[in-house]
């Protein structure tokens, strides 16, 4: 028998439920999910508008309460954990970006990326480091003193990217974070994900955009709260002699 | 490829290698390049129609060469073409049959097809991803037309979604 290399799962979710009950009617958002994402992979989630998503990634992340279902995070037991729990669980391991930013708005944009490395435990001089490294690579160093409300929609979308990788965090869970984002900035993104992929980042992220969910090792489609689609994006057999060209097609 | 060549013509007379060559230098990497036998037979086909012309000019120790040029009738084809709106895409879906008429024969769950052609559609996007890296930054005609072939594929996917969400 060889040794046993079974690495630890990052996350692992077995038969998660939501039901949302606001007023009468019941809502189940998430009905009966499992996943389970490996060290270092990078899952893309799909879905038409309202089939879950959101609701299902707050929950990966504890800013949702589930109805039923475990959640396992890095070998460790997370949907029985409390509000408190949840929050240091995240600090330590959990980067997010949220569909809607969520950024501190009376902290200036510097401080909103340093933040949640300071908490982690890193030094000032490190978390600075790291903050300006990211506001670069996302093209905002130029806006570092800046309130968040001064600045775009897209702005604020990348500064809660950099926010959010700005602990190295062992997880990293993102909504639509090139939603608000023209090509230009969505292309900043792309090239960062794509690096701190390679780094070794694990990534789960919900996408509508294309180009972004073909960055993933694997894509999960969601439909009504169940997962109808989980398998990895193939790299293309071209026959010998076709180039990638062969994709664009020009008639006349 | 008629149009294109008669384009190219009526910029200046030229051999056919000369036009595989014009259209691979504009066009980039992004463009499947047409071998050499189709612009020949192109090329033959327009002679036919009368739109091009070809002269033989000796070579001093090689065999002639054809060189083509644009007659008056080819000069009005191509500015008929130029001056006629271009038809929109039209959605002529192969897979929009398969996923309309395969489960009626039983043969295909439509969940089944949807899925895998997401996945088909995202390594496709993954490819021209990695064309745009590999293509020349300078080369803004290659560049919009990956772009394009990029955008095409993003609404590919939402009417796939769409359908899934419809037929499924
Ligand atoms: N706080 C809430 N209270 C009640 N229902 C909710 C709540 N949040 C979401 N829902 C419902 O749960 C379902 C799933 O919503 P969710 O936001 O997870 O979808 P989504 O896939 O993220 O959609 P989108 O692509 O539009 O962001 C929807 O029917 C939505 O109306
Ligand atoms: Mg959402």
């Amino acid at each position: 028998m060889w040794p046993a290399v079974t690495s630890t799962p990052v996350i692992r979710a077995t038969g998660l439920v939501k039901i949302y009950q606001t007023g009468g009617l019941p809502v189940p958002a998430v009905r009966g999910v499992d996943l389970v994402v490996e060290p270092g992979e990078f899952v893309a989630i799909m879905g038409p508008s309202g089939s879950g998503k959101s609701t299902f990634v707050h929950m990966l992340g504890g800013l949702e309460t589930r109805t039923s279902g475990e959640i396992w995070l890095d070998g460790k037991r997370a949907d029985t954990l409390s509000e408190s729990g949840w929050a240091v669980l995240r600090r330590q391991k959990v980067g997010f970006v949220f569909q809607f930013f969520n950024l501190v708005t009376n902290m200036t944009v510097a401080d909103n990326v340093e933040l949640p490395a300071l908490l982690g435990g890193a030094s000032p001089k490190h978390a600075r480091e790291r903050r300006e490294y990211l506001l670069a690579e996302l093209g905002l160093e130029e806006r570092a003193g800046a309130a968040p409300g001064q600045l775009s929609g897209g702005e604020q979308q990348r500064v809660a990217l950099a926010r959010a990788l700005a602990n190295q965090p062992r997880l990293l869970l993102a909504d639509e974070p090139t939603g608000n984002l023209d090509s230009r900035n969505t292309r900043d993104v792309l090239k960062l994900l794509g690096k701190v992929h390679r780094q070794g980042q694990t990534i789960v992220l919900v996408t509508h955009d294309a180009r972004v969910a073909s960055m993933a090792d694997r894509v999960v489609s969601l439909l009504d709260g169940q997962i109808v689609d989980d398998a990895p994006i193939a790299r293309l057999q071209r026959r010998p002699g076709g180039t990638a060209g062969d994709i664009v097609e020009l008639h006349g | 490829m008629r149009l294109p060549l008669l384009a190219l013509l009526a910029k200046e007379p030229a051999h056919g290698y000369e036009l595989k060559q014009a259209l691979e230098v504009t066009f980039g990497s992004a463009y499947p390049s047409p071998n050499i036998g189709q612009i020949y037979v192109t090329l033959g086909r327009l002679e036919k129609d009368g739109f091009v012309r070809a002269v033989d000019v000796e070579q001093s120790n090689r065999p002639n060469k054809k060189v083509y040029y644009l007659t008056a009738a080819g000069r009005e084809a191509l500015e008929a073409w130029v001056d006629e709106p271009t038809e929109g895409p039209r959605v002529r879906d192969e897979f929009f049959m398969k996923l309309v008429l395969a489960p009626l024969t039983g043969i295909a769950d439509r969940m089944a097809l949807v899925n895998r052609q997401r996945r088909h559609y995202l390594s496709l996007m993954r490819d021209l991803g990695e064309l745009a890296e590999r293509t020349d930054p300078g080369n803004r005609v290659a560049r919009l037309l990956i772009e394009g072939a990029m955008l095409h594929l993003q609404a590919d996917l939402d009417w796939l979604e769409r359908c899934q969400e419809d037929l499924t």
